[in-house]
């Protein structure tokens, strides 16, 4: 089917001023978070309704022509990035909150609701925990694709912990649930291998969402030391404490100067590492916590440590932090962000390897680390675009040493686009034929976000069992000799 | 039935090819407490008992992470992680040898989910044995990783249909210093749920909270862990004030809890899985004491295990309609019961179509010969 009639057809279902075909317009959805790569969609759609946004698929079904959803558009491995000839299905008008159920502390939203508002839904009693920097305007739907998670996942855990039920559509047109507002249902977790699917088994269209209530109190502080060894140790120590700190993230040298450039949060320029650390939960139990953790800090030779005398001072530390990835154009015209785990005992050495590869590529290296998680946001600095394929290739290596450590590849950005060739450095040919087999349990016509997560193209065979048709058939694009 | 019990995970997945081949069919065994579950099904051909891998294989006490094989009794990896100041939050009703294999598969659970999830929220990596003779790897071992599917949460709670998971990594959390619970007892389901809800939204940093009802009187059950643990219980029991509970603070309170875990279990009679809304707690008590039942559950989480006595298959039927008539569409499952009523009732219950239609593909993608687990799990997948 020519992208014309196409078009026509998305246009009945949706009205005309929903549809893009023009190819300036198109432009717009070319990317995603990751600038890197740019492909314009053959059509972008955006549906108004979950019934719209239905019939989008099975019009794309019946065409047998493949797509992708996207949501605001600000993943960082490249996972809502189009196909050339296919639809782009942008979910941003479904953005009702349906229901806010606080006495069963759920939320039902659609999935182009932000992050961010769904806090706001249930507050000032509630909130919803996941919290991805970008959180003001990445949406739900995205969240759920990528399994984010954000600055508090360590106490709180990832999207994953809080998803309790979903609407999804399928590759086909069917519709599917999984879940509800109640905590077991019959039958495999199919929510559970949904979140974080990257847009390749479908789309969802409604999300139960579990919300928890505020803490009583809230800590906060910024230690500063000489060195990352000497903060990764107070983490370490924190740790053996037996404390579950709220959040632990560290900053090194570079990282400090770029996001004090940018924030003026009174980070001290010279520090060499910067650690921000967040108790909460009952008054009294947060505030012998806290102590605990003030005196690990300054055992660990704390240069200085500063505690947030109230909310706008924790504010003001977390700013500085947030806005770390942004605040590196200060420091070069150019970077790339990598994202990879290592256990958070190999902290050091994996510093060290970092360093000694920075060198060895005359590039500059700035961390900033989810300490108390062990994921590391290597961003590596250059300038010209000429350097891109140099900073990717040493982006790639320090990945290596994420996985040699007996970490993963990717901690929350999601493998998209970006990542699918690391695949095979983290699993085996099985591994990744077992990943196949649930795809295509969900998609067997692979028409949901093709190109993504695997890391070579691949079909979905027969199964032994009654002859069922392959969409490709039904929708007469193809037939079984 | 051949019994088999390998001791190489690869050995496992070959025990599995063969078998398909011969078109035999394969039942995964543990410490075997919960090896009734799921519908009935004729005796397999083979058991494949994960005794021969119980190791420990990793227990990364600074990252608080570990490793284990799939035949390790809980109680002796739970041994082992307290030496480090450690625990698995997981404590479902184990009884004596039930293995981590069988934890992961059967997706039970105890107390400790009200604060720290399911077995699918702590387990971050799975290795299984599939039906084709392969070992897959999901997941990893660090606590934050998004690559590639989520398999560990696909196969805890699958029944070993999909495959014999033979290794999984977990997350471990520290051992809270001191605990404490608050209780509030009443014979009055509506001030108990009342009670429950109140603590249930609070800002408490609550490890369980527990409801426990039997013969038309209950227990609201608090817990709280930390160096405070017996402060927080002491105010948070003043939230309580005017709930027409008796409330009291438990600072020895482990045999509490243990008596809230055994009763999910029913040995010789009936144990159902009641998965309602919260809010819901108040008509969950009526229904237990309107089919002679007593009742467990978490209060804030809406699950909750029922257990009846043994009675005739028909009878026993009839229960379970009821219940899940009343208290629809809270999913309602059947998990200890005798092999006659087994027999008798829908143990699952109803899923709708096309939710079972997808799950009936992923079986057979995974396990295309059906040779694992076959005709247990949900619509006699």
């Amino acid at each position: 089917m020519s992208a014309a009639s196409l078009a026509a057809r998305l246009e009945a279902v949706c009205g005309a001023e929903h549809v893009i075909t023009h190819r300036h317009a198109l432009q717009t959805y070319a990317s995603d978070g990751l600038l890197q790569y740019s492909v314009a969609p053959a059509v972008a759609v955006l549906p108004g309704s979950a019934d719209e946004l239905r019939a989008v698929v099975r019009t794309c079904f019946e065409a047998g022509v493949p797509w992708v959803a996207r949501g605001s558009g600000t993943g960082l491995s490249g996972g809502a990035l189009p196909v050339s000839d296919g639809v782009l299905i942008v979910v941003s008008r479904l953005r009702r909150v349906i229901e806010v159920d606080l006495s069963n502390q759920r939320v039902v939203v659609e999935p182009g609701v932000t992050n961010t508002e769904i806090s706001q839904a249930v507050a000032p009693t509630h909130f919803y925990p996941p919290d991805p920097s970008s959180q003001i305007v990445c949406s739900i739907g995205g969240n759920v694709a990528e399994n984010s998670g954000g600055a508090h996942c360590l106490k709180y855990g990832f999207t994953t912990n809080y998803v309790m039920g979903l609407e999804v559509v399928l590759s086909d047109g069917e519709l599917v649930t999984f879940g509800g507002k109640h905590s077991n249902s019959p039958g495999y977790d199919l929510a559970g291998a949904f979140v974080g699917s990257e847009g390749t088994l479908g789309v969802a269209t409604q999300i139960t969402l579990r919300v928890v209530p505020v803490p009583e109190s809230v800590r906060t502080l910024v230690a500063f030391f000489a060195a990352t060894d000497e903060a990764g140790q107070a983490v370490s120590d924190i740790v053996s404490a037996g404390i579950v700190p709220a959040a632990a993230e560290m900053m090194d040298q570079l990282a400090i100067e770029a996001a004090e450039g940018a924030t003026h949060a009174g980070y001290p320029r010279d520090a060499g590492a910067a650690l921000v650390v967040e108790i909460d939960g009952a008054r009294t139990e947060c505030a012998a916590r806290f102590n605990q953790v003030v005196e690990l800090c300054e055992r660990n030779r704390a240069t200085a440590i500063r505690v947030a005398g109230d909310e706008a001072e924790r504010q003001l530390i977390w700013k500085a932090r947030k806005s770390a990835f942004a605040a590196m154009g200060r420091v070069a015209s150019h970077y790339y962000v990598q994202d990879g785990v290592i256990p958070r005992t190999r902290l050091p050495e994996v510093l060290r390897r970092i360093d000694e590869l920075g060198h060895e590529y005359g590039m500059r290296v700035a961390n900033v680390f989810h300490a108390g998680d062990g994921n590391l946001h290597p961003l590596i600095c250059y300038d010209g675009a000429d350097q891109a394929a140099r900073a990717e290739e040493l982006a790639g290596k320090i990945l290596d040493v994420c996985v040699e450590a007996g970490g993963s590849i990717t901690g929350e950005h999601g493998v998209g686009f970006d990542k699918k060739g690391y695949m095979p450095r983290m699993f085996s040919e099985p591994d990744l034929d077992a990943f196949q087999r649930l795809r295509c349990a969900f998609d067997p016509g692979g028409l949901a976000n093709p190109g993504k997560v695997m890391p070579t193209p691949r079909l979905c065979g027969e199964v032994p069992g009654p002859y069922r048709e392959h969409p490709l058939e039904r929708a007469g694009v193809a037939e079984r000799f | 039935m051949v019994a088999e019990s390998p001791t190489t995970y690869e050995a496992a997945a070959e025990l599995l090819r063969s078998s398909a081949e011969r078109r035999l069919r394969v039942r995964m065994r543990g410490g075997a407490t919960k090896l009734s579950w799921g519908g009935a099904v004729a005796d397999p051909d083979v058991e494949l008992s994960t005794g021969g891998l119980d190791r420990i294989v990793e227990h990364n006490a600074g990252d608080l992470t570990a490793v284990l094989q799939a035949g390790l009794p809980i109680a002796t990896a739970q041994r082992v992680f307290a030496e480090a100041g450690q625990r698995l939050s997981l404590d479902p009703p184990s009884g004596d040898g039930a293995t981590v294999g069988g934890l992961v598969s059967s997706g039970d659970s105890g107390p400790l989910r009200h604060r720290y999830g399911a077995p699918r929220d702590l387990v971050i990596g799975v290795t299984a044995a599939l039906g084709e003779g392969t070992v897959a790897r999901a997941g990893g071992k660090v606590i934050k990783n998004v690559a590639g599917y989520d398999l560990a949460k696909l196969f805890s709670g699958s029944l070993g249909t999909l495959g014999a998971i033979v290794e999984v990594a977990v997350r471990l959390h520290p051992l809270p210093p001191a605990t404490a619970t608050l209780t509030a007892r009443s014979d009055d389901p509506s001030s108990l749920a009342a009670a429950a809800a109140r603590l249930a939204h609070a800002s408490l940093e609550l490890e369980a909270l527990d409801v426990a009802w039997e013969e038309g009187s209950g227990t609201v059950l608090a817990g709280f862990g930390g160096a405070t643990a017996a402060e927080q219980a002491t105010a948070a029991g003043r939230l309580l004030f005017g709930s027409g509970t008796e409330a009291g603070v438990v600072t020895d309170d482990a045999p509490l809890w243990q008596r809230q875990r055994d009763r999910q279990r029913s040995p010789d009679g009936i144990a159902l899985r009641i998965s309602a809304v919260p809010s819901a707690l108040e008509d969950v008590l009526r229904a237990a004491d309107d089919v002679g039942g007593a009742l467990v559950g978490r209060a804030a989480l809406g699950l909750h295990w029922l257990t009846l006595a043994a009675a005739d298959p028909a009878a026993a039927a009839a229960t379970v309609a009821r219940l899940r008539s009343s208290l629809a569409p809270a999913p309602c499952v059947v998990l200890d019961a005798p092999p006659a009523v087994r027999e008798a009732v829908d143990v699952w219950g109803p899923i709708d179509e096309p939710t079972l239609a997808l799950m009936r593909r992923v079986k057979r993608r995974f396990d295309p010969r059906a040779v694992c687990n076959p005709g247990c799990f949900v619509g006699g997948i």
